[in-house]
């Protein structure tokens, strides 16, 4: 177990590091500079270049990138030359707010998709088992920001029963809760078609097994066969697939944020990397790398659970 | 350690099918089109896919106006009209003929993509398969910090850093997905690589790359195809979401992901402008995964 931690603490600091410097680098490389973007069309050169340097931005990259860890250990983030506040101020608001749609959506997904999952897997070619493969595979197919117009143009234009934005202000009659329903719905009907249809092949296979058949044939009844022996086995694999949806969740709902203009963490994000905001871009970049890495060492440790054959 | 093939009528078979190489691939398409039909769903899936590519291909003779065209009469009234089957946008611009060039766009640039990514990935899952040691830790451990990195928030960056064009969108997609592919190909090539037709291979002197593209790379085309066909599903998905996050193809050529960007926010007052992209989107993305679902079931039924 301490090695477990320990191998993985390791990768997650190196993974980080070589992150953070290609983020920092790749700024390098973008047109048009920064003091530029902040001051405006209008500025005149000896203002963008009394900025830079001011900023600090005309010494070498490797300097900034040394000088940045240093900030960093000591819990600095920076400053956001887009939202002109320091990052810290901004970024755990907004990954906060995108936690609460990512958990609310992750808490429907699991059942929702392990009840169709097994259902649909339990008896293949069944006609319930078509029916989900088709309704998971088209739900699955439609683009979230589709997803989105679709259930507005129904819900908020046409019968008028939910808002059309969900910017976590109470207004125009709607509550904060009632902003929820159609960003979820978007989210869970996009994301469950996938994680069905894991659970569908996984729950599949486990059916063909001989122990399955075995306790169908000494009469054990189909419910017991599916709960008690087929379910555990069926969900060792898309158990890691389940944690993976938890990263896509975090970063994953920019699209469903754009949509419902909801001041999450990926939107910022978008923002941050349009306008060059390099110290919102790196810690935003940070942040979603360590949730990812967090999520696959969670997906990891559910594995072992699952699965005494590995449990080391 | 397999033992040393000498008798000639299993060394046969090996040499047999490489001449007409090309008719032998053209033949097992033609079949495979014809497999195709044993699933409802793949058909159904396959005859989107079709009629979406002939809605490309003729773009120009079924789109009654140019994509960017304004027509500034249908500014105050852009629903569907006669002139304009599917309304105009807020521009005055025929959806109806941008939804079709749009079509084009997403055909040119997800088979790039798509393909770029296959050929990056074979490549590598075969030389990680193959040579294994160093090699497959290298390549297999860069493909999983390329994994790991949220697509989404990397897309963003780099979009956004070296400008969207459809170049840099190709390149991008293909950067991304190539490691999911290299890892299905490199299982296979674990595998593969022990039969006897590779022994053979080796015996006969043939280099290591003869051996991965012909003789390993051909046996593992089954799910690399279905894998392929679930990914142009992704991709337009992917190049949508791009364009309705405004990194995606440059204005003013029509792509659905823009076009539904432009127009949502009007969407209580006309909502044609944004549903019709998102229901070409939808039904093209629907078509290629239903023909995927349906090909992974014909592959598994052997």
């Amino acid at each position: 177990m301490a090695r477990f931690c320990l191998k993985h603490l390791l990768a997650l600091t190196i993974t980080l590091v070589v992150v953070s410097f290609l983020v920092f680098t790749l700024n390098e490389f973008s047109p048009g500079d920064v003091a530029r973007k902040i001051l405006g069309a209008y500025a005149t050169q000896e203002q963008v270049a009394h900025l830079t340097t001011e900023m600090g931005l005309d010494r070498p990259v490797i300097v900034r990138y040394v000088e940045y860890l240093g900030k960093l250990a000591s819990g600095d983030l920076g400053f956001s030359t887009r939202f002109k506040v320091p990052v810290r101020q901004i970024i755990w608001d907004r990954l906060r707010n995108t936690l609460v749609l990512a958990a609310i959506a992750f808490a429907l997904i699991v059942p929702v998709s392990m009840l169709l999952g097994v259902l649909a897997g339990m008896r293949e070619g069944s006609w319930l088992d078509r029916t989900i493969l088709v309704f998971s595979t088209v739900s699955a197919s439609v683009p979230e920001f589709a997803m989105g117009v679709f259930l507005a143009s129904i819900f908020v234009v046409g019968l008028g029963w939910l808002p059309g934005t969900a910017t976590l202000v109470a207004g125009g009659g709607w509550s904060v809760a009632s902003q929820f329903v159609l960003p979820v719905a978007v989210i869970v009907l996009y994301d469950a078609g996938y994680v069905v249809s894991m659970i569908r092949a996984s729950m599949v296979e486990v059916m063909q097994r001989p122990y399955i058949r075995t306790a169908v044939l000494k009469g054990m009844a189909f419910r017991w066969v599916v709960l008690g022996h087929a379910l555990r086995n069926a969900m060792i694999n898309p158990v890691t697939v389940i944690c993976l949806q938890l990263s896509y969740l975090v970063s994953g709902v920019v699209v469903v944020e754009t949509v419902f203009a909801y001041p999450g963490f990926g939107r910022m994000m978008l923002e941050a990397a349009l306008f060059k905001d390099i110290a919102l871009i790196e810690a935003g970049a940070l942040v979603a790398v360590g949730v990812a890495i967090f999520t696959q060492i969670l997906g990891d440790l559910a594995y072992m659970l699952l699965d005494p054959r590995i449990r080391a | 350690m397999t033992p040393p093939i000498v008798d000639s009528a299993a060394v046969q078979p090996v040499a047999l099918p490489r001449a007409p190489a090309a008719l032998a691939g053209l033949r097992t398409l033609a079949r495979g089109l014809l497999r195709v039909t044993e699933s409802p769903a793949a058909t159904v899936g396959l005859a989107i896919v079709l009629l979406w590519v002939l809605a490309a291909i003729l773009a120009p003779m079924l789109s009654p106006y140019p994509p960017n065209a304004n027509d500034f009469a249908a500014v105050s009234s852009p629903t569907p009209s006669r002139a304009h089957w599917l309304g105009t946008d807020h521009l005055g611009r025929d959806i109806g003929a941008r939804i079709l060039w749009g079509a084009r766009t997403v055909f040119t640039v997800a088979p790039l993509a798509v393909l770029g990514a296959a050929l990056l990935g074979a490549l590598l899952g075969l030389s990680a398969g193959y040579y294994r040691g160093w090699v497959d830790l290298v390549l297999s451990r860069a493909g999983d910090i390329i994994l790991t990195f949220p697509v989404i928030i990397l897309y963003m960056i780099v979009l956004a850093t070296f400008g969207s064009s459809a170049g840099n969108i190709i390149a991008v997609l293909t950067l991304t997905k190539a490691p999911i592919i290299a890892r299905i190909v490199r299982g296979l090539t674990l595998e593969l690589r022990e039969r006897e037709y590779v022994a053979a291979a080796k015996m006969r002197g043939e280099s290591a790359l003869y051996i991965m593209v012909v003789e390993i790379l051909p046996n593992a085309r089954g799910p690399l195809l279905v894998d392929m066909c679930l990914r142009m599903g992704y991709t337009i998905v992917l190049i949508g979401v791009l364009g309705f996050l405004g990194i995606g193809l440059p204005p003013p050529d029509p792509d659905w992901g823009g076009m539904v960007k432009d127009t949502y926010g009007m969407m209580s007052v006309w909502p044609h402008m944004s549903l019709f992209p998102c229901a070409a989107i939808s039904s093209l993305v629907i078509g290629f995964n239903l023909l995927a679902v349906g090909l992974r079931e014909i592959a598994l039924r052997d």
